[in-house]
């Protein structure tokens, strides 16, 4: 069973308008949407909700008041500023525990936080693997994790052949949670200053992990100037440029309907986006 | 008024944040001091926009835990504090994972030997560069690094308060984006007519009214109609302040790195008018307090 994940370092340059159209398109796969903070891949696939579960994730300080006698050495030794007037802000608090161990009066406790969901669900193009993370929470990394696993166990339990990740933006905790031991990379990127600056730095986490990359430049001619920038980066740097996508409006038509862009009947746009799946497909196998 | 510090956030990424928070910095640097907050430590790009030597750079540091071997009698207590198993101990020796530790110092301080100390670990940079009466502030994770907010926590000790700050946040509505957006006087929400803009702005909306600071949106490429975000927005008695058309010359010039208000240089008397709102607002909102 392989794993493609689709990044972009930066936000908004399709990534999720590009997983709809894949689900459309590749036949035996399991979908999972690791944007667990802002996911919006169950926005076009309008999965139906089979499995939901609580994500219980770290742990938040309580001060208990009558214990307390305020003797100020938690708020002193707390590096997250989460203790102030001898309460504690959960959103500031990371869970380090430290508070707890070195009140003098045991008036500290670690409480568990339930910090999300996770969801399995079916949709017309198969199961999707999905979550959401609770407002202002911590461990997205672990989420993201989780999400990959229950793929995993339904791509082995139904014998599939592949994951198709959406992930998220960036290069941080979630990202390097979504990519490591992943079969293939699929960066999506935009031909502007800031696109080809941030595919740069996905390209070095991907590296880092030792991921395989393969790139797609969306909306490619909004500045052709910038296309044949990244596709010289990418050639110096042994990198594959397997697709360009033109800018067209019925991509937000498509969006709009919240429908996957091939079967809104993006002309132009779809027959690249099936020449993109096909030879995503052939490099996974 | 005293000075201001706005965010700029999104939920989604590539709605616009920074092209907004460039070009809200450069109108008002006019006649202001201004700082602008890069706060996208992993993918910060303001100043692809605007160019800035940026000739200060500062590495951040977490403290780790260093253990001294002579001193460790292997009682286990750190492994037993440590809640993000970054520190395990065995038989006859001590293993610490430096990727995961935050830096919470709880290892060090309850050693009964005395055996850890900490040391430095780079995982970014804050840079800094200045223009006229322009500021910028950059943190820079390293690629491979995990965490984002100790960055920061670090851009954030620069804002000074005799100035206007304005921050750019990065996208999502997890633990970067609170660190990024906590402290600020008003924070302003980009996103694009789209039902992932709308879903993804309603995910901001309740970051921001967590941390109870008042909000306001910019739709960015108005075009093709999706009237959900406004009415979204009218119905949760959001303000909306600005916005900009989808117009492929606004796209061409953010390819280029070109401001917007720099390309099109009328769009910087909007930028004015919505700083003026978003003084109302504020001042409107202390009078109430």
């Amino acid at each position: 069973m392989k794993e493609i994940v689709v990044l972009s370092g930066k936000g908004g340059t399709g990534k999720t308008s590009i997983v709809a159209s894949f689900a459309a398109l590749a036949q035996s796969k399991v979908l999972a949407d690791c944007d667990v903070d802002a996911a919006d891949l169950h926005l076009l696939l309008k999965p139906n909700i089979k499995e939901e579960k609580e994500f219980w994730s770290g742990q938040v300080a309580f001060i208990d008041e009558e214990k307390c006698t305020e003797c100020g050495l938690c708020q002193e030794l707390c590096r997250f500023g989460a203790i102030k007037d001898f309460k504690v802000d959960p959103i500031s608090c990371e869970g380090c525990g430290f508070c707890f161990q070195v009140c003098p009066v045991d008036a500290i406790t670690m409480k568990d936080s339930m910090s999300g969901h996770s969801f399995i669900s079916e949709t017309k193009y198969g199961y999707l693997c999905h979550a959401r993370l609770g407002i202002a929470q911590e461990n997205s990394g672990k989420l993201v994790a989780l999400v990959r696993q229950n793929a995993k166990l339904i791509a082995e339990r139904e014998n599939l052949d592949c994951i198709i990740t959406d992930g998220p933006p960036g290069i941080g905790c979630p990202v390097i949670s979504s990519l490591s031991g992943a079969s293939l990379a699929l960066l999506v990127t935009e031909p502007t200053l800031s696109g080809i600056h941030d595919l740069e730095r996905v390209i070095g986490v991907c590296r880092h992990f030792g991921i395989p990359v393969l790139v797609c430049i969306n909306k490619y001619d909004i500045n052709q100037e910038n296309t044949s920038e990244i596709e010289r980066y990418c050639f110096n740097q042994g990198i594959e440029v397997i697709s360009k996508i033109p800018f067209d409006n019925v991509v937000t038509e498509a969006l709009i309907k919240r429908l996957p862009v091939v079967e809104y009947g993006g002309g132009r746009v779809s027959r690249e986006m099936e020449k993109l799946w096909q030879v995503t497909a052939r490099a996974l196998s | 008024m005293n000075r201001i510090t706005i965010s700029v956030a999104s939920g989604k990424g590539g709605t616009g944040k920074t092209l907004v928070a460039t070009s809200l910095a450069l109108s008002l640097s006019d006649n202001h001091k201004v700082q602008l907050l890069d706060c996208d430590a992993e993918e910060p790009n303001a100043n692809i926009l605007l160019h800035l030597a940026m000739n200060q750079s500062r590495p951040v540091h977490i403290p780790i835990p260093k253990v001294d071997e002579t001193k460790c009698t292997y009682c286990g207590k750190c492994g037993e504090v440590c809640a993000y198993n970054a520190i395990a101990v065995l038989k006859e020796k001590v293993l610490v994972f430096p990727e995961l530790c935050h830096g919470c110092g709880a290892c060090s301080y309850l050693c009964p030997e005395s055996a850890i100390t900490e040391e430095g670990r780079e995982v970014g940079v804050v840079e800094r560069g200045e223009s006229g009466n322009l500021e910028l502030i950059q943190g820079k994770l390293n690629v491979g690094e995990a965490m984002a907010p100790p960055v920061i926590r670090e851009v954030k000790k620069y804002i000074n308060p005799a100035n206007i700050g304005i921050i750019d946040v990065p996208p999502g509505t997890s633990c970067p984006v609170v660190e990024a957006v906590e402290g600020s006087d008003f924070c302003l929400l980009v996103t694009e007519p789209t039902p992932f803009g709308l879903n993804d702005l309603s995910l901001a909306v309740e970051v921001v009214r967590k941390l109870g600071i008042s909000c306001g949106v910019v739709i960015n490429r108005v075009g093709i109609e999706d009237e959900e975000v406004e009415r979204y927005c009218h119905q949760e008695g959001i303000p909306i302040l600005l916005k900009i058309p989808l117009d492929r010359k606004i796209a061409l010039l953010y390819s280029k790195g070109i401001p917007l208000v720099e390309g099109v240089p009328r769009w910087r008397e909007e930028f004015l008018r919505l700083f003026q709102d978003i003084k109302d607002i504020i001042a409107a909102s202390r009078v109430g307090k």
